[in-house]
């Protein structure tokens, strides 16, 4: 076991547990953050998303001993960014959830693309969002809410 | 009269004496000199070959594809979770490839991590579009192509394999996601920077391409 400082949602929290412990279950189980999903496992579905120094990561593969000092927000906390909070309008406004479970996940990885990439191509949202699975299939409404976050951003 | 006769004779008994000698000498120094240098491009073609051998093991030749993604395992498949090369051969935002690896081996999880990970660009493609290595002279001459490798010339190549962050890595790989350790390439790290250093020390030369 060992004491790790972390910096999530701006906030600093400290936890105690094995270094391999990915950072999914240290906000799941340990900072009682559950909005956090766990999917695969295998950072091949992408519910797990989060962003680690505004990079979006996959939080299931990531032990906590490699997170270092970097910042980590969650879908907590994305709503206090004006992109995150966008999205989230959006994904309102477009009634995109069905199951929703998967959405957390969308939703970081929509706003990592739309801080890069402000007036995203169809090609560009696949691309970015093609490795987040919905298995409701949402993917229509997911494309419509970020091309109306996008209109909302100018 | 007399003196300009015998410098004469003399000059010409110098070279009836001398004369063989030195054309003889000359052309064996020159077979010679061709010997050696077929000998010292020999060489060089061997250490090629070895360096050769670790480029297209799948370590390398993951990241060196001809493909807009990466590969994975030692039967190089498509990387999973439909990754992407994008511009700069680091993915894409939302899918970059830092979203999974770290600067470091994450082994209890599986996913391998390195400084910097990323493709290397199309123009160092060690594969072709069927998936299946280049031929050795072809990669070499990718290899030292200065418009295609970054600009690199022979202590540029030597100094990449010595001590570039990804290129180091495929002899520290880390574990699978099922545990095992990830095969290494069939030379150790030394012994791929001592074949470098030969076959640039010998000229860098390349096979014929056939």
């Amino acid at each position: 076991m060992a004491t790790y400082q972390l910096n999530v949602n701006g906030e600093r929290r400290e936890v105690t547990v094995d270094p391999s412990t990915p950072l999914l279950w240290v906000l799941r189980e340990d900072l009682k953050m559950t909005g956090t999903k766990y999917g695969c496992g295998v950072s091949a579905c992408g519910a797990c998303t989060v962003h680690v120094a505004g990079v979006a990561t996959r939080s299931c593969v990531l032990p906590i001993s490699l997170v270092g000092e970097r910042p980590v927000v969650t879908i907590e906390g994305i709503g206090h960014d004006p992109v995150g909070r966008a999205v989230q309008d959006a994904w309102v406004e477009k009634d995109v959830v069905q199951c929703g479970y998967c959405q957390s996940g969308q939703i970081m990885c929509a706003v990592a693309l739309l801080k890069h990439t402000p007036k995203p191509t169809d090609a560009n949202i696949e691309q970015s969002m093609g490795g987040n699975l919905c298995r409701c299939g949402t993917y229509v409404r997911i494309r419509e809410a970020i091309k109306t976050a996008a209109e909302r951003l100018k | 009269m007399t003196h300009n006769r015998a410098a004469g004779f003399l000059l010409s008994a110098f070279f009836c004496t001398f004369g063989p000698w030195m054309i003889f000498s000359g052309a064996f120094g020159q077979a010679r000199d061709a010997r050696r240098s077929a000998d010292a491009r020999a060489q060089g073609l061997a250490a090629w070959e070895q360096v050769y051998s670790v480029l297209t093991h799948p370590r390398c030749i993951n990241c060196h594809t001809a493909t807009n993604y990466p590969q994975q395992g030692d039967d190089r498949r498509r990387h999973a979770a439909n990754v992407v090369r994008g511009p700069e051969g680091k993915g894409v935002p939302g899918l970059n490839c830092a979203s999974c690896h770290q600067e470091a081996n994450a082994d209890s999880t599986g996913v391998p991590g390195g400084h910097n990970w990323h493709l290397a660009p199309l123009s160092m493609k060690w594969q072709d579009l069927d998936g299946k290595p280049l031929s050795s002279a072809m990669v070499c001459r990718s290899i030292t192509n200065r418009s295609k490798n970054h600009n690199l010339d022979g202590p540029g190549l030597l100094k990449h394999h010595e001590d570039e962050a990804l290129v180091r890595w495929a002899w520290q790989p880390g574990r699978r996601p099922d545990g095992a350790m990830r095969t290494l390439p069939p030379l150790t790290h030394a012994e791929f920077v001592d074949a470098t250093r030969r076959w640039v020390e010998a000229g860098a030369p390349c096979p014929p391409l056939r």
